[in-house]
């Protein structure tokens, strides 16, 4: 670690302090358009601004994901890389149509649980759910759900790059959604005990990222890693790639965190502003670190730190306004900056770093929301710590332990069962002519 | 006959092109490569991965001459693909035994 960097870290709590009474400060002016609790009726606005947003993060799995996952690995595995999203997509969106909303978002069972009483989408209408969005159709609140259970699996394939059996993908990913995605959602947004405990995850800081992350981690250490990892040339083989999923990825955040508030109104502009601010922030925080850590700032950085300036605001999107998203995507940058760095000290390969941006981002956004939360800008969620309500960070904590562990168990048992059913790695041969023509018999460019 | 190798800087490669043309070479084949002699790579970082790129990208030439022609083909590489810092590359000569032109069947010097 440079000298820069180190008087760069012990800045920080200066930063922070400074940056704290700024966010409480511009909080308290904070004014928004906010609609109480609302009765079941269809309103249009509402109806086309859900189904809009199902469509926009649509683009965030394919071709977003797929092609900035794709361009990261090497050429001959980027149709493999590109497969793996595509076909988790679909897979989870008959999936979720059979029995993952069901289980999701169904009427609850013990807390644990949303059942199977509504598996085929059975009971579920055109009618408003009085709570999953009473002012649009329950299938448009299903719908746009589908996109978050279908981009959770597709993010771990990160961790696996270059080296897994297609069969393999195809049953974890199915295994995954169901066993871990659906009681996590359940837990947190259908009624399941987290959220009777007031947890906030506004557009899925854990269920989405954590979740991800974590069983990124645990499949990498499965797996193990990439043969000739730390001497074999793995560059990314195609940054124009990555970088127009990266822009794929931005703009179907604004789908993700903004179509979340489920409504065309003011909680959802305030997620947009957040959410863009967060990303913008975290991007130029990541070229600062980077340009003094390495003396050259990279395209990848940028678009990683816009990543995770998207990730880490995610959970917070819709309960914190500009100067607080400002915070909270510096810190992203930084903190996931340095997870990379150890990552690559400690060893395990996570090819593309989805503990790094998911776990860590999902896991700062999560507490940050504790500390920034306030219901001047979302009366339906809480106060943050920062805000004279220090129990909610103790709630954020608690969510951030259950899911780690619940994700970390369930992703090991599933990987288990999968190598035993399957094989979990390609062979080395297979490996080294790349997935694209072992698994598939494609090349990519001829 | 001879077949005379260029390894080459890329953006040499019009150059040199040229500069034989202009003394009657009527045809060359040319490869792009990678390689390393003197001439140190370059580092690249990726999130924080770094890697350490000995090879250069460099371009080969092929040419095929009469022995008559030899010296004065590798004086004319050498004066356009020349720089004068390092990585400027080598002229390597082979010796070649037959040559035929596909077309026509022309064998030997007729085949240049």
């Amino acid at each position: 670690m440079t000298n820069m960097m180190r008087d760069g870290i012990r800045a920080l709590p200066v930063v922070g302090v400074l940056g704290i009474l700024m966010a409480w400060a511009g909080e308290a002016w904070a004014q928004e358009a906010v609609s109480m609790s609302v009765q079941p009726k269809i309103d249009t606005g509402d109806t086309a601004w859900v189904l809009a947003s199902s469509a926009i993060v649509l683009a965030m799995a394919t071709p977003g994901l797929a092609l900035f996952y794709g361009g990261l690995v090497r050429s001959k595995n980027v149709l493999g890389t590109i497969m793996q999203s595509f076909i988790i997509l679909c897979l989870v969106s008959l999936i979720w149509v059979l029995w993952g909303y069901s289980l999701a978002f169904g009427p609850d069972k013990g807390g644990v649980i949303g059942g199977l009483d509504w598996a085929g989408l059975s009971g579920v209408g055109t009618d408003p759910h009085p709570v999953y969005g009473p002012t649009i159709p329950h299938q448009a609140f299903m719908i746009f759900q589908l996109m978050f259970a279908a981009i959770t699996p597709a993010l771990i394939t990160g961790a696996f790059a270059e080296r897994i059996r297609f069969s393999a993908v195809l049953l974890f990913a199915g295994l995954w959604s169901t066993l871990v995605y659906c009681p996590l959602a359940h837990w947190i947004w259908g009624g399941g005990w987290l959220e009777k405990l007031g947890a906030l995850d506004f557009a899925g800081g854990a269920v989405v990222h954590i979740s991800s992350g974590i069983g990124a981690l645990v499949c990498a250490v499965v797996l193990g890693r990439r043969r000739g990892y730390g001497t074999v040339n793995m560059a990314p083989h195609n940054l124009p790639l990555t970088l127009l999923g990266t822009g794929l990825l931005w703009f179907g955040w604004f789908g993700f965190n903004a179509g979340r508030a489920l409504q065309a109104n003011g909680i959802a502009i305030g997620a947009i502003v957040a959410t863009h601010t967060s990303a913008a922030t975290a991007a130029l925080a990541w070229m600062v670190v980077e340009w003094l850590h390495r003396g050259k700032p990279t395209v990848l950085g940028v678009a990683t730190g816009a990543v995770v300036g998207l990730s880490t605001i995610t959970p917070a999107a819709g309960y914190v306004g500009a100067q607080s998203a400002i915070l909270i995507g510096s810190a992203a940058a930084i903190l996931c900056y340095l997870a990379i760095v150890w990552k690559a000290r400690i060893g395990y390969d996570d090819s593309l770093d989805v503990l790094g941006i998911h776990g860590v981002g999902g896991i700062t956004g999560i507490l940050a929301t504790g500390l920034f939360a306030s219901t001047a800008i979302n009366p339906h969620g809480a106060n943050g710590l920062l805000f004279g309500n220090p129990s909610q960070f103790g709630i954020q904590g608690l969510m951030v332990l259950a899911v780690v562990l619940f994700t970390f168990v369930g992703t090991y048992v599933i990987l288990k069962f999968v190598d035993a059913a399957v094989g979990l790695r390609v062979s080395a041969d297979e490996e080294a002519i790349g997935l694209d023509l072992s698994q598939h018999n494609e090349r990519a460019y001829s | 006959m001879k077949l005379i190798e260029a390894v080459i800087k890329p953006f040499k490669l019009d150059e040199v092109k040229d500069a034989l043309i202009e003394i009657g070479v009527q045809g060359m084949t040319v490869t792009e490569v990678k390689g390393f002699g003197r001439q140190k790579g370059h580092k690249e970082t990726y999130r924080g991965t770094e890697y350490n790129i000995e090879f250069v990208p460099k371009v080969k030439i092929e040419v095929a001459v009469q022995d008559s022609q030899v010296q004065r083909v590798i004086e004319t590489i050498t004066r356009s693909a020349k720089t004068g810092s390092i990585g400027d590359g080598k002229i390597f000569v082979r010796d070649l035994s037959a040559a035929i032109r596909i077309r026509t069947g022309e064998t030997g010097e007729s085949a240049l």
